[in-house]
């Protein structure tokens, strides 16, 4: 079992166009380094410094990790992360 | 005021809904809506709000109708090419429907002129296409204490959420600050599937109906997301972010901002 996470539109192109993709488990911030591994880039888009970009939100299944544990939240296997940023067209 | 016998049959549907009703119906007539944006979600919102009877609506945009417009922005006509945005919705709107009365605003939205546009209607939709235009319009319905139904699509997905302000989160509590330009693709300039919009401003316009009228829940501290490639719709929890830089109960933006 691993992490599934859900790639939103605008982060698509770094992930050949997958719109899922899997991770291991651990804590928020190490997923995102593991995604970097895994889509060279895309770390820096979705944090900077160690935190998620206030234009960005992360959820656990459906709660917002800012409300939980913010960087540090714990992912375990069998979890369902998104990524969700903001979006302007109209 | 009284129904004439047109409107009683043109709102017929409605009427013999019990949770519209003649009350319902009349609230809609009576009502006043602002919509940020004459294009793609403010064509679909406009015009539903028009048939729904919603007796007053401004549009605001700034913008002509330009030719690679009509793939999606069906308040728009090949007749009305080059015309502003709001006269050509205006001319649809109150073709389909002569109860409503369409006000155009032919302005950008700025932090000098916002809280002046919003402070004579009821509720706001933001169907506007840029980052700052977002945070100004939740800033300034936050400070007007007026709701707030923001849109937002791209490419094949949407965002909807409704801002009750003080009641509920606000635009800022689910995303504090625009992303610096080029970090995120921008909207223009990367297609977008015809119908999405379509999709968002309905949703856009079925959240004011309910607002208006007062049956039903709106969709408050939560966000939509529409996804027509899966397809899926699903949900996720938008807490009021007790630090939240406007709507918190110590605020650190206490005029409005352009970001533009």
């Amino acid at each position: 079992m691993a992490v599934k996470v859900r790639i939103p539109t605008p982060l698509q192109k770094l992930t050949n166009g997958q719109d899922e993709v899997e991770t291991e488990a651990g804590t928020v911030m190490s997923l995102i380094n593991n995604l970097d591994k895994q889509f060279p880039g895309i770390g820096e888009r979705i944090s900077e410094g160690g935190k998620v970009r206030r234009f960005i939100n992360i959820y656990l299944n459906d709660e917002d990790i800012r409300f939980l544990r913010n960087e540090e939240t714990e992912i375990k296997d069998g979890d369902e992360v998104s990524i969700v940023p903001a979006i302007a067209g109209g | 005021m009284k129904f004439t016998k047109d409107q009683l049959q043109r709102y017929s549907r409605h009427i013999i809904l019990p949770e519209v009703g003649e009350q319902g119906q009349m609230k809609l007539l009576k009502s006043r809506v602002l919509i940020v944006g004459a294009g793609g979600l403010g064509s679909p919102v406009g015009y539903y709000l028009s048939a729904a009877g919603v007796g007053t609506i401004a549009m605001v945009d700034d913008d002509v109708v330009d030719l690679s417009n009509l793939q999606r922005q069906i308040a728009h006509c090949t007749g009305t090419l080059g015309m502003p945005k709001v006269e050509s919705a205006k001319i649809t709107f109150e073709s389909l429907n002569p109860d409503v009365h369409i006000i155009p605003i032919k302005e950008r939205l700025t932090k000098h002129n916002i809280l002046d546009l919003i402070k004579d209607y009821d509720i706001v939709a933001d169907c506007s296409d840029n980052y700052a235009t977002r945070f100004l319009v939740n800033d300034a319905c936050v400070l007007a204490k007026k709701p707030l139904v923001t849109g937002a699509i791209f490419k094949f997905e949407g965002q909807l959420t409704a801002v009750i302000p003080h009641e509920g989160p606000c635009y800022r509590c689910l995303f504090e600050e625009p992303p610096p330009p080029g970090i995120l693709p921008s909207p223009q300039g990367v297609g977008l599937l015809g119908v999405i919009p379509g999709v968002i401003g309905t949703l856009q316009a079925a959240e004011i109906l309910k607002l208006i009228i007062g049956r039903g829940s709106v969709l408050k501290g939560e966000l939509l997301i529409y996804d027509a490639m899966k397809p899926s719709f699903r949900k996720v929890k938008v807490p009021k972010n007790p630090d939240c830089p406007i709507c918190s109960d110590h605020p650190t933006i206490t005029e409005l901002i352009d970001y533009s």
